[in-house]
């Protein structure tokens, strides 16, 4: 009769290897990241040393932490673009305030719009059902105007960095960066939100399928009120950490961490469609960006050139990535 | 089929397939046979594999090892257009359309010729559908029937159908038997699979029957033969309780108290429920029994929270109550099972996570999870309704079967006073319903309460102790399970009046509204 088909054997090398890395999709982004850490070191011999990791970490500790916001949204279905803003109001009032007020009142004072532009990307996305990206788009242009018109009634005051944010963002201990000092615990309690507690739950439950954590009983809006404010505390957090890492408060501070937030979280494996991803691969993902970006600097590129190389490298990476953990 | 006297060359041979996903063997070696003009039944218990073999053979995943012929000739099929190329046709288990395009654009996508569609699905008994409503919005039943006739107006050789039955109350579903009995009759071929036998002694010539991804055997249909196919399916013979008499062993202890768990009088909610009255007693499992669209989705909605009635009242323990949200169902003890298992589950997330999801709902359960306890009680709803397991990292890669089992899991975990099911027994083997009746049974012993609305008539005397016909929504009659055989369950959900016993025409257009209120 006819001749037959077969198909290929089952569980090839490769194929046990790509089911290996798919159960554990850290793998694969850890390995990358050594990779990059090897291409540095040949490029640069002896450049990769003790003090060169504290820097990489001091850089990548802020964006892990905005990355953070932008992994528990985002498992949602959502995403929040007012970090950017929330962190560089909250470090530009605490410099400004800090100069005639005691330091409590300043960081209440600093932590104050973090938490208010959070409730209401919260009440637009949660009860007004408004798309995140537009909301959380729109409260961060309110936020900068309102930092703007800020700015001029304190112009005359002066600004300074508090010793405490000097310390945590650029001192070491041991030759540990202090900053890990903050984000050791809060990486914790991220992880352990998302893995061991009800809210961690829902915030996967109501991205997968909204109707069904509806139908279990849970309210939508709640859920996403509670996830924003935490999102704006987070970020006005990453802000005065920040201001103690780069000394100089600006009208647009850490705005440019915004899309490389989104980017590591994205990096990290955690779905833009919601109900898929974790906090340990973005922290790795912040990691591989921020060496990226020395790595970027190091080859002498026009900055333009950079980015381009830049954005095609994080396109690629993701790429890969999904189609490793992806099996069909 | 058994007295075919010409040795027929098969139109499609499949041998050895195997397919497995990591440690998952879904299918080790499944072969599959089906001659021309053939309607050809693949059976086996939930996560046998069935849905896998179609899904090879109709080119949307790729098999690991195994032989495919088709006419006679090796096809190494790679993707659902060579299949269709090849003339085979599918409609999986899960609804194909795109919830978010409307019907035309859908048939437009899969370059479907509009008119026979439409001759079709007139056919299969949809007369007024409008093609330009967004997939989204129709109901899971009419769904599958556009499913079907989608596949139809292409004329395929091979039609291959998963469970397309399932989720079809008895009009439609008896609208299909007869296409595809007609699709063999004109020498067409049909893969038909379905966990109910009364279909498949009525439509199929022979079975092919799969165990753990395996075949075990290809037996031809004659009447007698379905304990055989059941010992081949579950490797064990199972015994049919006759819940009535488990019945009212468990109904002695209850003590009827003086108030229903749940008063439902004069529900109104568009044009879809008018008047619908009704109680459920503690220790009561009432059947609900209703033609496709009769209301009966808007009742289980209403009354689990989803949607709010305008009009009329509904009581929980003798007190009113007005939901507005699922949440406040649940608080008072009232879960549902929705129909459509899509509704119900989170398909990324784990077994586990899904079962314990009502858990974490309310706001002071926001903290941690008590993880040892948790596992306990997920552990044993799983236990308890056999869930296959072997795939439970993600729900999605359960077979259909075992979401359903799933969906039912999650308020047996969750101890649910009242539940609502409708249709749960969709696309689950026969073993797990048994289970599942049983359960129901046990659940009424302890006091508590189900309404169960079920596309499969047989079961209502199997689970019931009183029956709910609406019609037009309206409940037209409620009586108990002892008078309620098929013949006269069916006469019922066509509104017809219980008193006519002998044959009335179906032509006889009465609608005894007087008997409504029990
Ligand atoms: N993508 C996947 N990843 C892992 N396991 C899978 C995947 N798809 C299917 N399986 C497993 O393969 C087995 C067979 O599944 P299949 O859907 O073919 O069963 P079935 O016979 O159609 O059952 P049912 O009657 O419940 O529909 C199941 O155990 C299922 O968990
Ligand atoms: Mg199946």
């Amino acid at each position: 009769m006819s001749s037959s088909v077969t198909m290929p054997e089952p569980a090839s090398f490769g194929r046990r290897l790509k089911r290996f890395m798919a159960d554990r999709p850290l793998i694969p982004l850890i390995i990358l990241l050594i990779i990059l850490v090897a291409i540095l070191q040949v490029l640069r011999p002896g450049i990769v040393n003790e003090r060169w990791i504290a820097n990489t970490a001091k850089f990548a500790i802020p964006l892990a932490i905005l990355a953070g916001c932008q992994t528990m949204t985002m498992l949602t279905g959502g995403i929040d673009l007012s970090v950017g803003t929330v962190a560089t109001m909250s470090a530009f009032i605490m410099a400004t305030q800090i100069v005639n007020q005691n330091p409590t009142v300043a960081f209440i004072l600093a932590m104050l719009p973090a938490v208010l532009i959070g409730l209401v990307n919260g009440i637009g996305v949660g009860v007004f059902r408004v798309h995140p990206l537009i909301m959380t788009l729109g409260t961060s242009l309110i936020g900068t105007g309102f930092l703007q018109v800020y700015q001029r009634t304190v112009i005359a005051s002066g600004a300074s960095i508090p010793d405490f944010l000097n310390w945590l963002g650029t001192g070491l201990t041991y030759g540990f960066p202090n900053a890990l000092f903050l984000f050791v615990p809060v990486a914790a309690l991220i992880v352990f939100t998302l893995n061991r507690t009800g809210f961690g739950r829902l915030l996967y439950a109501v991205g997968d399928n909204e109707r069904a954590a509806r139908l279990s009983g849970v309210r939508y809006w709640q859920v996403i009120t509670a996830l924003y404010v935490i999102s704006g505390l987070l970020a006005g957090i990453t802000g005065l950490l920040y201001i103690g890492l780069i000394k100089a408060p600006s009208l647009s501070l850490a705005e440019p961490l915004v899309l490389p937030s989104v980017a590591a979280a994205v990096i990290g494996g955690t779905s833009i469609f919601g109900g898929r991803g974790g906090y340990m691969g973005t922290i790795v993902g912040a990691l591989i960006l921020t060496v990226l970006t020395t790595l970027l600097t190091i080859l002498q590129m026009p900055e333009g050139g950079r980015r381009i190389l830049f954005g095609f490298i994080v396109l690629f990476v993701t790429a890969a990535y999904l189609r490793i953990i992806e099996d069909r | 089929m058994t007295t075919n006297p010409l040795p027929q060359n098969p139109l499609l041979d499949a041998t050895g397939v195997a397919k497995n996903y990591g440690a998952v063997a879904a299918l080790r070696n499944a072969s599959l046979s089906v001659l021309p003009g053939e309607v050809h039944a693949l059976m086996g218990a939930n996560g046998a594999g069935k849905s896998t073999l179609v899904k090879i053979l109709t080119g949307a995943i790729r098999a690991d090892a195994g032989r495919i012929l088709i006419r006679g000739e090796a096809r190494d099929v790679r993707s659902p257009a060579a299949a269709r190329r090849a003339g085979l046709l599918p409609v999986y288990q899960e609804p194909a359309l795109i919830p978010d395009l409307d019907v035309l654009s859908n048939l437009r996508l899969t370059g479907t010729p509009v008119e026979p569609f439409r001759a079709w699905v007139r056919e299969l008994g949809i007369p007024n559908l409008d093609i330009r409503e967004t997939a989204r919005d129709i109901p899971l039943a009419v769904l599958r029937v556009l499913d079907l006739a989608r596949a139809l107006a292409v004329e395929p050789d091979v039609l291959l159908l998963d469970e397309m039955t399932a989720a079809l109350p008895a009009n439609l579903a008896e609208k299909v038997l007869e296409v595809v009995r007609r699709q063999g009759n004109s020498g067409r071929s049909v893969i038909f699979i379905s966990h109910r036998f009364v279909e498949i002694s009525a439509l199929c010539d022979r079975a092919t029957v799969l165990r753990d991804g395996a075949t075990v055997g290809v037996v031809d249909i004659e009447p007698g033969v379905e304990e055989k196919i059941v010992e081949m399916m579950l490797g064990a013979r199972i015994e049919k309780t006759s819940v009535a008499a488990a019945r009212t062993a468990s109904e002695a202890p209850t003590v009827k108290d003086s108030h229903p768990r749940l008063s439902v009088r004069n529900l109104q909610l568009g044009t879809k429920l008018h008047d619908v009255s009704f109680d459920l007693a503690n220790g009561e499992v009432a059947g609900v029994v209703a033609l496709e669209g009769q209301g009966q989705d808007e009742l289980f909605a209403a009354l689990a929270g989803s949607i709010r009635p305008a009009g009329g009242t509904i009581a929980v323990d003798g007190a009113q109550v007005r939901f507005s949200h699922p949440s406040d169902a649940i608080r008072a003890g009232i879960a549902y099972v929705p129909g459509d298992r899509t509704e119900a589950l989170a398909m990324q997330r784990s077994v586990r996570e899904n079962i314990a999801l009502p858990f974490s709902a309310a706001f002071r359960k926001w903290g941690p999870i008590k993880m040892r306890r948790e596992r306990w009680v997920v552990s044993s709803a799983v236990a308890r309704l056999q869930i296959d397991t072997r795939a439970q990292g993600e729900v999605r890669r359960l077979s259909g079967g075992n979401q359903q089992k799933v969906t039912i899991a999650r308020w047996i975990a969750a101890d649910a006073r009242t539940i609502l099911c409708f249709d749960p027994t969709r696309g689950i083997d026969v073993g797990t319903k048994q289970e599942i009746y049983k359960l129901l049974r046990e659940l009424a012993g302890l006091g508590k309460s189900a309404l169960f609305y079920t596309s499969e008539l047989e079961e209502v005397q199997r689970v019931c102790d009183r029956v709910i016909v609406i019609f037009g929504g309206r409940v037209v009659d409620t009586f108990p399970v002892e008078l309620a055989d098929e013949p006269a369950l069916m006469r019922a959900a066509y509104g017809l009046p219980r008193g006519a016993r002998q044959d009335v025409g179906i032509l006889a257009d009465v609608r005894p509204d007087a008997e409504a209120a029990p």
